[in-house]
């Protein structure tokens, strides 16, 4: 164990604590003790920083499952420290302002602050693991918590529906990447990442390369919202507004976009890579942009931005790929540059849009709704609020002087570089970007002017607004401080956090010493970039202008064919369906389920006989027939089909009777004596039972059963009376062992009884045959039960 | 012997297998006991018959018979018998509170 593991297990282990702090200290707002854990590993990870590119990363290993290679192993570089940092550093800011919006009162804290460390831990395991396998552990636990936070409202059937929305389509993405990951693991022999990539030259040729890679596509492309997975963010907005900054706009859907940094050196280089993660990401860009506009919630405008702006980065990390493929290592150097971009606009998303969910929720929290055509107006009354807002979304829209303009004029740079360098036809990618931006500057201005500028509604809102406690101003504050800064120094964290992350993605690219350029610029001159840019403004303002006359354009689509009814339809078909294939079989007869079983048997032991080749018989040992013994034998198979036929209850119980004492007799000849002994006195109590029961039970009918089912009730008995006559047949020939008879022959030394087959019972077994009164005694209560108590018409026992 | 032995255990298999899958409660349990009986001659002959005396050690044989099988049946037989006391008063029972000992008619209706 290392303070790395600790790092990681710590938001774990604090949970066992919170609960107790919610109980016994009810007068302090529990996110009090909470934010000490955040803030805490933030220092912690911000200690490591800067990761040095040419000293080793850190690799602290525990042994877990080893003969699995499975190791609790984490690495700590430089992707890993950027997510960890934005990890801590928005969760100790995201705690501290849920004091503020969550409430002391009337809210199940303990239950909210659990899941939150339980997110943040699982996270944080994540991007620190090395191990795929524990990695998928991680992985599966952010799924889970941001089930639960999701359906922190449980109450809400809205809630309930976005926490199973999320939970389906990320378990389902968490399923195929683990598929994935084990695939990737049987080609190269081990879980390692660190050890994947060192042979990812080898992997290139495996035949489960492309099919490792599509399953992990699929995992990232799900966690992270990508078309068409993204219909469960929306959703997801029914957790608490601080939920949604953190888990679906910060980190948790980052999660995805790490996935493909981190496997970025394995799989970045191959085509298909290149193109799937362009194709999906820059289709995702455009169509969460054009989604967006048409929201009139705040929150799901924001996830719908959120959904774009993800698949804008994943869209870089597709081009980014392209350096390490062998084909354009001329290029390389612009490729790279996309990479950068891709982290730099990750670090800038995470910051921004915190930032304007924290805003979101504070005009929630103030005006009691979030509903745009309500707002309206609320600039006087809300100044910080505002000027959040216009930081955060002229950021989102790549606005100077703000830090999302750097990284979307980066961006633009990437999808020019891949245009111009691959040589392929790629035109299509930087006016899908073109197109895209001018939607993302057109929602962007739906933020802030529609929210805060136009008419003001009193009438429309539940609460008279006011600006929001200095508490939940100074996240969104710290954050959009951020935002600006990035802005005029960019590079203060280009060398320390940038350069490494990208080392970490694209690892051998630089020779060692040899460091990749990092320089954000706000200022190239004039080049097409900037024009880009300048057409987004003009062409952005004008559809924000005119949306009332092109917005029926949303309404082309039949709302039958949407992503969001073909998920409901195929889910409530699904459950109708599995709910009438069940019926077909799980019809509520004894008599179905019991051939289901036997069948089972005859199918699986039958075929597994056939298969093994397992029959064979040996007559040399078997012992001599005497006449009385063919007697016997003849009498007993005769009386076995005799009971089925007979219709009268009393020659079918004498004729059960009968084949018991006959048994009783084959013990006898067996060398049996207690088995003689008591199979009579068994068969006696028996046969009187069943005449009791005779007594009471009505006469037996002949059953009126089709002939199909008589038929096949016939082959299903002779089938296990066959297989079984077999299996019995070879069993007799194999003696794999030693019996272990001839220790009992020394009963009367060892407990001084001289009939062997009592001292295995009373001495040797006694526990055994303890346990045998036990159930005797048991099925005595029951019978006493039965007979005896009933239950009055009143509903009481008498 | 053995597989003579066998061969009847296999049909008190049969027909304890087609009483089991049968309509009335009592033949059901008639089928239980029948099966019960099967098993036991088929671990006895598993284990070979007639091989040395009875498992007493008063006889002073040469050589006994495995008394394991028999210990083992012993036991078996007490708990079939328990079995087959516990499902004749169920029967009992179920035909008191539901009028009919058929199961086909003693299906739950609230199944989905």
């Amino acid at each position: 164990m290392s303070l790395l593991h600790f790092a990681v297990l710590l938001p774990f282990l604090y949970t066992i604590f919170v609960p107790l702090f919610f109980k016994k200290l009810p007068r302090i707002h529990t996110g009090w003790f909470v934010i000490v854990i955040p803030l805490l590993l933030f220092v912690y990870f911000l200690t490591n920083f800067p990761v040095q590119t040419d000293s080793p990363p850190i690799v602290h290993s525990v042994p877990w499952i080893a003969s699995a290679g499975i190791h609790f192993s984490l690495h700590l570089d430089g992707l890993a420290l950027l997510f960890a940092l934005i990890i801590t550093g928005i969760g100790t800011l995201v705690v501290l302002y849920s004091i503020y919006y969550m409430s002391m009162k009337r809210e199940a804290l303990h239950n909210f602050y659990v899941y939150l460390l339980l997110f943040m831990g699982a996270m944080l395991g994540i991007v620190l693991s090395d191990n795929l396998m524990v990695m998928y552990v991680f992985w599966e636990a952010t799924s889970v918590s941001s089930f639960l936070l999701i359906a922190y409202w449980y109450q809400r059937k809205k809630s309930r529906y976005g926490a199973q929305k999320a939970m389906l389509i990320t378990v389902f993405g968490g399923f195929a990447m683990l598929l994935g990951a084990l695939m990737i693991g049987t080609a190269a022999g081990t879980f390692s990442i660190r050890e994947i990539i060192g042979m990812r030259e080898t992997l290139a040729d495996h035949a489960l390369f492309l099919p490792a890679m599509l399953l992990i596509l699929l995992g990232a492309f799900t966690k992270s919202a990508q078309f068409p997975f993204h219909i469960w963010l929306p959703d997801a907005m029914e957790a608490p507004t601080p939920i949604s900054a953190f888990l679906h706009s910060a980190t948790m859907v980052k999660a995805g976009v790490y996935l493909v940094a981190r496997f970025t050196p394995v799989f970045g280089g191959d085509m298909n890579w290149f193109w799937i993660i362009a194709i999906v990401g820059t289709l995702t860009l455009f169509w969460g942009a054009f989604m967006a506009i048409r929201q009139t919630d705040l929150k799901a405008l924001l996830a719908y931005s959120t959904i774009s702006q993800l698949g804008l980065i994943m869209s870089l990390l597709g081009i980014g790929s392209l350096a390490l493929n062998p084909d354009f290592a001329a290029e390389a150097d612009w490729f790279e540059a996309a990479i950068l971009a891709a982290i730099f606009h990750l670090f800038n998303h995470s910051i921004f849009k915190g930032c304007l969910f924290m805003v979101v929720g504070i005009l929630d929290h103030e005006t009691g709704t979030r509903d745009i055509r309500k707002l309206g107006g609320l600039m006087s009354l809300m100044p910080v609020s505002f000027t959040l807002t216009v930081i955060g979304g002229l950021s989102m829209a790549g606005l100077p002087p703000f830090s999302g303009f750097l990284s979307k004029e980066m961006f633009f740079a990437g999808v020019l570089a891949a245009n111009t360098h691959t040589e392929q036809w790629t035109l299509w990618l930087p006016i899908a970007a073109w197109v895209a931006s001018i939607f993302t500057f057109a929602y962007c201005l739906i933020l802030v002017f529609k929210t805060f500028t136009g008419t003001y509604h009193p009438d429309r809102l539940d609460k008279k607004p006011h600006e929001a406690p200095i508490g939940m101003l100074i996240p969104p504050i710290v954050l959009a401080l951020i935002v600006v800064s990035a802005f005029f120094f960019p590079n203060l964290l280009s060398y320390n956090l940038f350069e490494p992350a990208i080392h970490s993605v694209l690892p051998g690219l630089r020779l060692p010493g040899e460091t990749f350029y990092v320089k954000i610029k706000a200022w190239h001159g004039l080049n097409t970039e900037l024009y880009m840019t300048i057409g987004i403004v003009v062409v952005g303002t004008l559809l924000y202008r005119t949306y009332k006359k092109w917005g029926d354009v949303y309404n082309l689509l039949p709302h039958k064919y949407t992503l969001g009814s073909l998920y409901d339809n195929g889910l409530a078909g699904a459950e109708k369906l599995s709910a009438r294939i069940t019926s077909t079989y799980m019809n509520g007869f004894l008599h179905s389920y019991l051939s289901y079983i036997f069948v089972f048997i005859i199918l699986l032991v039958g075929g597994s006989f056939v298969l093994l080749d397992a029959f064979g018989y040996d007559l040399s040992t078997n012992a001599e027939i005497g006449l009385y013994e063919y007697i016997l034998a003849g009498a007993i198979a005769v009386l076995a089909g005799f009971v089925i036929s007979v219709t009268s209850r009393l020659t079918a119980i004498i004729a059960v009777g009968a084949v018991g004492y006959l048994v009783s007799l084959l013990f006898v000849i067996f060398r049996a004596p207690d088995l003689a002994l008591t199979q009579l006195v068994v068969e006696t109590i028996t046969t009187a039972l069943f005449l009791l029961a005779f007594y009471f039970l009505p006469k037996l009918k002949t059953e009126v059963t089709r002939i199909r089912v008589k038929i096949s009730n016939l082959l299903i008995s002779v089938g296990i009376g066959a297989l079984f006559t077999l299996i019995g047949i070879a069993a007799q020939g194999s003696n794999q062992f030693k019996p272990v008879s001839e220790y009992f022959q020394n009963a009367y030394e060892l407990s001084g009884a001289k009939n062997m087959v009592n001292a295995i019972l009373v001495d040797f077994r006694a526990f055994d045959t303890m346990l045998e009164s036990v159930v005797l005694f048991t099925a005595g209560i029951g019978v006493y039960t039965l007979i005896k108590l009933r239950k009055s018409r009143k509903g009481g026992q008498q | 012997m053995e597989i003579l032995m066998t061969i009847v255990a296999g049909t008190l298999f049969t027909s304890g297998v087609y009483l089991i899958l049968s309509k009335t409660l009592l033949r059901i349990i008639m089928g239980l006991s029948l099966f019960t009986h099967g098993v036991h001659i088929m671990l006895m002959s598993i284990n070979g018959l007639k091989r040395g005396a009875a498992p007493l050690l008063e006889e002073q044989a040469a050589s006994y018979t495995d008394p394991v099988p028999q210990a083992l049946i012993l036991t078996s037989i007490v708990i079939s018998f328990s079995l087959t006391a516990f499902s004749l008063v169920l029967a009992y029972r179920t035909y008191k509170e539901h009028g009919t000992d058929d199961v086909e008619r003693l299906r739950g209706q609230d199944h989905e």
